[in-house]
């Protein structure tokens, strides 16, 4: 089966300025969240959509999907977990029990707050993951990267050619993913600020998918204001 | 929903743009794009400033098909194959959608293919079978032009149809000839061009000439203009002079400028002029149950497709339109990854 995991657990603690976590701003004329699960739930390659959701937050998810994607029943709500970590764990405990793993289940996770993802990057994942085992969605680094251990002064100027931004989604082999997390250890998963970096803490292969320039992460007040000043430009 | 559509902003330049789409009926993947004249024309911005002015930002592409992602319909099938129709109708008319003043078109009035997905109305797709050859389907929307002036021409003609001329040896010229030669089996198709290297590709007609070179008493009885342009005139004169009384002119070929045309000779010869333009559902689903019944079609058809450029970004698109200016033959494919 191919399972999606939209992963709204964060509080938006970036955002400032507002109690709302920002998957559920409005972008356009609904909520940041809605739009992101949409592009799943169209997709009849996948067969679960599962969203995981603060636990304070579900009743409300609950209603903006009923209004907004009535009568659906592909898309699950779960409980997110503390951590990224533990969010993800949470979405494959629940494949896990719910429907069980086989070795060709695949698992696209994707920012909630990421809802410009295009039917291409989902479908390119779906194609990676099966083939690979694990993929990443990436644009190529356009600033140059500039590493700094103290925050103070330059330590090296890497290559930029080699350097790409980091997107979402992050597909997976399920079983491969599950064997993986449950092997590391508790200083390995101290320094995990990503899935992938699972498979390359493990020298395991990560397959790279071509990201867009458009699938921005609504992080910042900023990002939202640009979204819908572009949103607003295209209706006029 | 949210939807990726890649625009002309202004010539030669494309940028990515965000629209939303309802989900009120089908959406559709694009798999295989054609470009066409009338796109490079926007993207060389060859029309006139104050269209330009008017209609861009724009998709381009109105030739294309692409696999069904979603129908709230429950008509189509997730990943079934079909042809997009560039004309949409907004509501009923006297006349035929494709010339009605109501119809919007793609890539003309509003946005074109060049997008992550495209929002349809059921009526506006037709299924094509999977083993369709994707490049040749991808510009069924210009066969089914052909196609339609065919059909009219068919409903008009009063007068014997054993001599059928072609004028222009390019794309449509190609294909109209094509489908004359299919539907009309036992009538002459002669074909009348300027390049010999693009005449020697009608290896299916009965006769081809070059325009400077025409026996003096050749005459057909019905006439197919696929000129267009700086040469329609020239076309159209030579058509006026070798058609028999009471021919049918079929005009295709775009142009520009105002065209002079020998009226005496018209009213002499009671000649029909009938203007073609664009096509509609029934062209098209016409045009896919021919392929259908005739596979043998798509061997000739094949010898249109000169460039297959695969379209991972923007700048591919734009290489893809310079490389398809420089062709003077052909259609190219777009592979639409994008």
């Amino acid at each position: 089966m191919i399972f999606a995991a939209i992963l709204a657990g964060g509080m938006g603690s970036r955002m400032g300025g507002t109690d709302t976590p920002k998957q559920f701003l409005t972008l356009g004329n609904k909520p940041v969240i809605i739009h992101t699960i949409e592009k799943f739930v169209i997709n009849e390659n996948i067969d679960k959509t599962i969203v995981l959701i603060p636990k304070n937050f579900i009743n409300h998810t609950k209603d903006l999907i009923n209004q907004y994607i009535p009568n659906n029943e592909d898309i699950i709500l779960v409980e997110g977990g503390k951590t990224r970590n533990d969010t993800l764990m949470n979405s494959i405990n629940y494949i896990e029990k719910n429907f069980g793993i086989d070795n060709d289940s695949i698992i696209l996770t994707h920012d909630s707050v990421r809802p410009f993802v295009t039917h291409r990057i989902i479908k390119d994942n779906i194609d990676a993951a099966k083939k690979y085992g694990a993929c990443d969605t990436v644009i190529p680094a356009t600033d140059t990267i500039v590493e700094s251990i103290n925050g103070e002064t330059i330590e090296s100027i890497p290559v930029r050619d080699y350097y790409y931004q980091g997107q979402t989604p992050q597909s997976f082999n399920i079983r491969k993913l599950f064997n993986l997390i449950t092997s590391l250890t508790e200083a390995e998963t101290n320094i995990l600020t990503d899935a992938c970096k699972i498979f390359t803490l493990k020298d395991e292969h990560v397959h790279l998918v071509e990201g867009e320039v458009t699938n921005i992460k609504i992080t910042y007040p900023y990002d939202l204001k640009l979204a819908n000043t572009i949103l607003d430009d295209n209706h006029d | 929903m949210i939807n990726i559509v890649y625009k002309l902003i202004s010539p030669k330049f494309f940028e990515e743009a965000i629209d939303e789409i309802e989900l009120d009926e089908v959406v559709v993947r694009p798999t295989y794009l054609s470009i066409c004249k009338a796109d490079q024309r926007y993207y060389q911005g060859s029309r006139p400033a104050e269209i330009l002015e008017e209609k861009l930002p724009m998709a381009l592409i109105h030739e294309g098909i692409g696999e069904v992602v979603f129908d709230k319909t429950g008509e189509f099938k997730s990943n079934d194959k079909v042809v997009m129709i560039p004309n949409t109708p907004q509501g009923d008319d006297v006349c035929q959608a494709n010339y009605s003043y109501n119809s919007k078109f793609r890539g003309s009035g509003f946005d074109g293919f060049t997008s992550d997905l495209i929002s349809l109305k059921s009526d506006r797709i037709v299924k094509i079978p999977d083993d369709f050859n994707p490049y040749v389907s991808s510009f069924i929307e210009l066969i089914s032009v052909a196609y339609q002036g065919i059909d009219r021409f068919q409903q008009l003609t009063i007068t014997p149809k054993d001599v059928l001329g072609v004028w222009g040896d390019g794309n449509l010229g190609f294909i109209t000839a094509l489908l004359l030669k299919d539907k009309f089996p036992e009538s002459k198709i002669i074909v009348f061009g300027k390049h010999v290297d693009n005449l020697n590709l009608f290896s299916f007609v009965d006769e081809v000439y070059q325009i400077h070179n025409i026996d003096d008493d050749l005459t057909v009885d019905h006439a197919f203009e696929c000129v267009g342009s700086v040469s329609s005139q020239s076309a159209i004169d030579q058509i006026i002079n070798l058609i028999n009384p009471q021919g049918i002119i079929n005009l295709f070929g775009v142009s520009e400028y105002p065209v002079p045309i020998n009226t005496r000779l018209i009213l002499e010869k009671g000649l029909t002029i009938q203007g073609n333009s664009r096509s509609d559902r029934k062209d098209f689903i016409g045009t896919v149950e021919m392929l259908k019944q005739n596979p043998k079609l798509f061997e000739y058809l094949e010898k249109l497709v000169t460039n297959v450029c695969e379209i991972n970004s923007l700048d591919d698109l734009k290489q893809a339109f310079d490389k398809e200016y420089i062709s003077n033959f052909g259609k190219t494919i777009l592979k639409w990854n994008k």
